[in-house]
């Protein structure tokens, strides 16, 4: 019997430990080690942060759903890695410390046979002195609780609007350096619908600010679409959605501070502002989680498993190289430990090799550009790729892995609400083919235009609105769920 | 009395802005019924390239 042990329940984690249950049975042990009780479905929290969902219409409990499926559930954290047993035993094992409250701060060493690594971004508010709903002064909706509480703050500025107050509203990235602008842009345009619906629109002041060279970018380097008889880089139509909404915008920026009703930022010129807010919802900088790893004789290995930036190394390329070197060659293929054969990362967790936007940096030498995004398409296809090597792993049908999902070689599609309402409600639809731009391939815009497309529309917003609940059944193993797509 | 020239040269004076028929195609019931299928079926067509 093998253990395959999963650090982290998000969405890649938790596909990685359904589609071992239903390939594996019961016959192997899949262990799912998380600190949250509670799945979350998170491309909806952006509607909690604006009301239009609760917590518990995007979270689930997991240990019930886990149990039904076999799957045993620890809810610790993990805190350490041991690839190569320690002076005691052979076997690999991860050191994990509960989060229950029935074993709150107890240590515990899982031995594995096969250990993925899901445990996704460490939301680095502590990267911009201010950032942040705990100890800081801005809201996030990064996870259900930020979320309901950036909503609570939203409706009170609401409130004093009604009394004929103005508010300005500041929405983005809260770093040079972050990525996931996409949330955000989903954000703003939740936030302008809700003053709209509320009576206050023309009393609030909203702006736009991030480390994105030109609006549109997302981290992906921009996008280039067809549409109205031209190619048309997705700026165009990023501008036009904030010029229709009476957005202004702010780009090339690295907020470095905030303070409370003002923030700091830099901009790629070199120059240094200060922007006053009333209600600020800032993305944070991303990093691993801050897992160490050692070897047998108890040495400190972390640099060698992870990345300087916490992120764990894979089949990707890490030589440093200019971005005109940059080839689609570098992305990994199997999210395989280089150094630890049945070691893998998926998700957020893997170390990209480079971001995919150009970088670029001030002239005090700030870098002001975004790391790459990991959505949930990808995500996802990730975590069923390695559960399907383990699988065959597992089985001894294959030595290495053989299936791949390279960023580089896979679509992903966004759907971003632009207000939500079954009626009057928008969503833009964005698909891109390959994530990362293949230049061999497609010379001209790096992506294939004929899957890479955007629009603006009540379709996209019923998509978007089905898919919550098609993903949170799915999510919770309900009848039917392995046929339903990732 | 005379018109004010709107300020030139401003963040939103240069991206396009959709037209009204345009907004109102975006929420007609019966055209994005139809977009609803288009779009689902060109994001089938991106997953099974995707090998998903």
């Amino acid at each position: 019997m093998a253990r395959i042990v999963i650090l982290g329940a998000g969405i890649s984690g938790h596909t990685v430990a359904r589609y071992l249950s239903l390939w594996l049975g019961k016959e192997h042990r899949v262990t799912v080690v998380s600190p949250k009780p509670k799945w979350n479905w998170i491309p909806s929290n952006v509607w909690v942060g604006c009301g239009e969902m609760t917590v518990d219409q995007v979270t689930f409990e997991l240990a019930p759903v886990y149990r039904k499926a076999g799957i045993e559930f620890l809810q610790a954290r993990a805190l350490s890695l041991h690839p190569e047993g320690d002076g005691t035993r052979a076997r690999p094992f991860v050191r994990v410390e509960y989060t229950e409250a029935a074993r709150l701060g107890q240590t515990e060493d899982l031995e594995y046979d096969y250990l993925v690594n899901a445990t996704g971004p460490k939301l680095n508010f502590a990267g911009t002195p201010g950032l942040g709903p705990e100890g800081g002064h801005t809201v996030s909706v990064c996870t259900p609780e930020h979320a309901l509480q950036a909503n609570t703050q939203l409706q009170q500025c609401i409130k004093e609007m009604k009394k004929g107050e103005r508010r300005r509203f500041v929405v983005g990235t809260g770093h040079g350096m972050c990525t996931c602008q996409g949330a955000a842009f989903e954000y703003i345009y939740n936030v302008d619908h809700a003053l709209r619906q509320a009576g206050v629109r023309e009393l609030a002041d909203i702006v736009w600010i991030s480390n994105e060279y030109e609006l549109g970018d997302f981290g992906m380097g921009g996008v280039h679409i067809t549409r109205g008889g031209y190619v048309t880089n997705g700026k165009v139509f990023a501008e036009s959605l904030m010029v229709e909404r009476g957005i202004s915008w702010i780009t090339r920026a690295a907020v470095t501070k905030i303070e409370p009703g003002k923030l700091h930022y830099e901009t790629l010129d070199g120059a240094f502002h200060e922007l006053d807010y009333d209600f600020a919802m800032l993305i944070p900088p991303f990093a691993g989680v801050g897992l160490k790893a050692f070897d047998k004789a108890g040495a400190d290995i972390t640099g060698e498993v992870f990345a300087p930036n916490g992120f764990m190394k894979v089949d990707a390329d890490y030589q440093p190289k200019a971005f005109e070197e940059w080839n689609k060659k570098d992305w990994p293929k199997t999210y395989e430990s280089p150094k630890y054969k049945n070691v893998f990362a998926v998700g957020i967790a893997f170390a990209p090799p480079h971001p995919i936007s150009k970088v670029m940096k001030s002239p005090s030498g700030t870098q002001i550009s975004p790391t790459p995004p990991r959505t949930g398409m990808p995500s996802a296809a990730i975590g069923k790729t390695v559960a399907a090597n383990i699988r065959d792993l597992v089985k001894g049908k294959i030595t290495a892995p053989v299936y791949t999902a390279s960023m580089a070689e896979m679509g992903a599609a966004c759907l971003a609400s632009t207000g939500s309402d079954i009626f009057k409600g928008t969503a833009a639809t964005m698909t891109v083919y390959p994530v990362v731009p293949d230049y061999e391939t497609y010379p001209e815009y790096g992506r294939d235009m004929a899957l890479t497309f955007g629009e603006i529309g009540l379709a996209g917003h019923w998509m978007k609105w089905i898919l919550h609940y098609v993903f949170m059944y799915q999510a919770q193993l309900r009848p039917g769920w392995s046929i339903l797509p990732d | 009395m005379t018109a004010k020239n709107k300020e030139p040269y401003q963040q939103a004076y240069y991206p396009p802005v959709p037209t009204r028929w345009v907004k109102y195609m975006r929420t007609s019931l019966v055209w994005q019924f139809v977009r609803f299928w288009v779009i689902n079926f060109k994001i089938l067509k991106l997953m099974l390239k995707s090998g998903h």
